[in-house]
């Protein structure tokens, strides 16, 4: 359905050489002249560079990677927007992309008269427009402004607007970037479920997307793409693992000074440095302690924050005795209910009403949304993103 | 292998580092109505939210010729041929408006265009083509004045005219796809393009026999002013609806070739220019 063979796509470095008057060409075949080595330095890179796959056809394929590592011009090759530079892609259908929807919108046409311009630019026939004008309409609620200049539409209502038309595409392959990131949550939920849908009808989708649930809901494979080039290519949880493990490994605080000079923190870090954390899954501390004299009855208090610095649960425990010399304590917090998201430690040190230690913004860390078992949960805790709460799993039954 | 048009459903496209490097006519085919609809919108737009809306197409043309006519029907005594100059003015005036208009237009397609060029595929050439028919529209409605101006003055046009017109006009229309196409090309990478169009639509004009009569040129310099296309068009659309002749055989022959270059070159150099488009623009 879709084949790519060692395709590269480079750019000229725009700051240095970009000709936008007569006048800039000229002057710079000048200098050219005047002074060639100085501008005979690579004056191009690659944004994509031998990339070679291809995709049968019904399958629903992920792309991840980081913001430059190619994902875009990927698709902006694919969609013929731009050609490469070197490489063939042979492609056996029609292609839509969805790279910016609302192309062609005009400001001053009424919402109608734009469901039509709209769709024509992404491909479709008048017929074909036509026959899901009604669909289009209500998926994206405008029923009422229909004939209304879409300039004095709400951001909102421009999004879903355009959003459906895009959604009523059926070509043989979509090309979906990121388009999962507009609307409100209650579109957003709409969004992933029609995403779902094209997925289940047999169409060849490329997805790329930030959005790691969307993507393990959605796909089977993956491709991960690093610095231009495809890293990876493989079923989507082992590529998703690697994506997640690759961003760095975990953080860890070490050789820490207490406000006692016998009580010396080694290091602070998680159990488990290469997986990273679920939010379904218990989290994992390792704290290690040297001492230059032996403590009783310490009392430890760990602390979660969320990216906005709010103590969301404090695991607080004592420990008995401990002797002097090198300690390494470990704490598993289990049921911790936290929602995925961004997150930081806290952690106080006392010994009855001694103060030994507390310090904060320790050990930043991402509850990744990958691991829930139960796939509807999913799109749900995705969007509500930092307005969960706790999560507690508990189900409802039929009577 | 074969590199397939957009054939509707089956077929495979292969992208490649040279591809793009050519019109293919199948392919603009496909996508005729996206031509249409990016006209249609160009039309529907223009006059939204303006008071007098598509009467201006009537006005432009109106408010030119009753100046030209002050000036150089009147004070400059330019002559023309027993026709009274108001009329005579017009015929030149309504394809000098379209060309100038779609060419203006067309040039600044490309770049107006910059949001979908970078987001979406489909046959870049049909964005300066669309340019040129809004354009076609605004003729339309300014002929109405021409045929109430030849009532007033008790002119008829022949029979011949039937089909003269219309050669004309397509003849009109391709030197405006040709110059249009090629200048949004160029546009797109030197923005100097766009702030030459109205110097060079302005000479142009005085370049081509729209106020005065292609008679006035000296006999051994004719040739020379033939090389501008619309030394053939204008006199053309004279001859067939005031003065009911046959135009001259040589130097119509003569613009029509420098056109049918002229086009040629235009569509030569977007086609090639039209690959890094969406990188550029």
């Amino acid at each position: 359905m879709l084949e790519v063979a060692s395709i590269g796509k480079r750019y000229r470095l725009g700051s240095r050489v970009r000709h936008d008057t007569l006048r800039d060409v000229l002057m710079h075949r000048l200098r050219r002249r005047a002074a060639p080595s100085l501008l005979d330095s690579p004056e191009h890179f690659w944004a994509l560079r031998g990339v070679s796959f291809s995709i049968a056809e019904g399958e629903v394929v992920g792309v991840v990677g980081r913001n430059g590592a190619g994902k875009s011009t990927l698709l902006k090759l694919l969609s013929r927007i731009t050609a490469p530079t070197e490489g063939r892609i042979r492609i056996g259908g029609r292609v839509a992309s969805l790279l910016e929807i609302g192309a062609g919108f005009h400001p001053e046409l009424s919402g109608r008269e734009n469901i039509f311009m709209n769709g024509a630019i992404l491909g479709m026939t008048r017929r074909e427009i036509q026959s899901r004008f009604d669909s289009i309409v209500a998926f994206a609620e405008v029923e009422r402004f229909l004939d209304t200049p879409i300039k004095r539409y709400s951001s909102g209502m421009h999004v879903r607007l355009a959003f459906a038309v895009a959604a009523h595409l059926e070509p043989e392959i979509l090309l979906v970037d990121e388009v999962l990131a507009v609307g409100d949550a209650e579109f957003q939920k709409k969004c992933l479920g029609r995403m779902a849908g094209v997925a289940r009808s047999g169409r060849t989708v490329l997805f790329v997307s930030h959005n790691l649930a969307a993507i393990q809901q959605v796909t089977t494979r993956c491709l991960m793409f690093e610095k231009g080039e495809l890293s990876r290519d493989g079923a989507t949880p082992d590529v998703l693992a690697a994506y997640l493990g690759g961003s760095g490994r975990r953080p860890i605080v070490e050789d820490v000074a207490t406000d006692h000079r016998e009580f010396h923190i080694q290091s602070l870090r998680f159990c488990d440095e290469d997986r990273p954390p679920g939010f379904d899954q218990p989290l994992e501390f390792e704290l290690s302690v040297s001492l230059g004299q032996p403590f009783r009855t310490v009392a430890f208090s760990l602390g979660i924050h969320n990216s906005l610095g709010a103590r969301l649960l404090s695991s607080p425990s004592v420990v008995d005795q401990l002797d002097e010399g090198k300690t390494t304590l470990s704490i598993r917090i289990c049921n911790h209910h936290l929602p995925p998201g961004d997150y930081s430690l806290s952690l106080g040190i006392a010994r009855g009403t001694e103060h030994i230690y507390y310090g904060d913004n320790l050990l930043p860390f991402t509850l990744s949304d990958l691991g829930v078992n139960e796939p509807l949960i999913q799109p749900y805790l995705v969007r509500m993103r930092d307005q969960t709460g706790a999560f507690v799993p508990g189900r409802w039954e039929k009577r | 292998m074969a590199e397939s048009t957009e054939a509707e459903h089956a077929g495979w496209i292969e992208i490649r580092p040279d591809s793009g490097l050519s019109i293919r006519l199948g392919e603009l085919w496909t996508y005729r109505e996206l031509l249409g609809f990016f006209a249609w919108r160009d039309v529907a737009v223009r006059y939204k939210q303006s008071l007098l809306g598509v009467l201006w197409a009537l006005l432009t043309p109106l408010i030119t010729v009753v100046i030209f006519t002050v000036i150089f029907g009147g004070v400059a005594g330019i002559g023309s041929h027993g026709i009274p100059y108001p009329v005579f003015c017009y015929v030149g005036l309504l394809p000098w408006l379209f060309f100038a208009q779609s060419v203006q237009r067309a040039t600044a397609s490309m770049v107006s265009e910059r949001n979908l060029l970078t987001k979406v595929y489909f046959p870049r050439l049909i964005v300066p083509i669309a340019a040129t028919l809004a354009p076609l529209v605004d003729l339309a409605i300014a002929s109405s004045l021409l045929a109430v101006m030849m009532a007033w003055y008790g002119l008829v046009p022949s029979a011949r005219a039937l089909y003269l017109v219309p050669l004309c006009l397509t003849w009109a229309w391709l030197l405006a796809i040709g110059v249009g196409s090629l200048l949004s090309a160029l546009n797109v990478y030197f923005r100097d393009v766009g702030q030459m169009i109205p110097f060079l639509i302005q000479v142009w004009m005085y370049a081509s026999p729209v106020v005065y009569p292609s008679t006035i040129i000296p006999e051994h310099l004719r040739w020379i002013h033939a090389l501008n296309p619309m030394v053939g068009v204008i006199p053309w659309l004279r001859y067939a609806l005031l003065w009911n002749q046959h135009p001259p055989a040589v130097s119509t022959a003569f613009s029509l070739a420098v056109s049918l270059a002229l086009f040629a070159l235009g569509i030569a150099c977007f086609a090639r220019m039209q690959r890094s488009f969406a990188d550029v623009v």
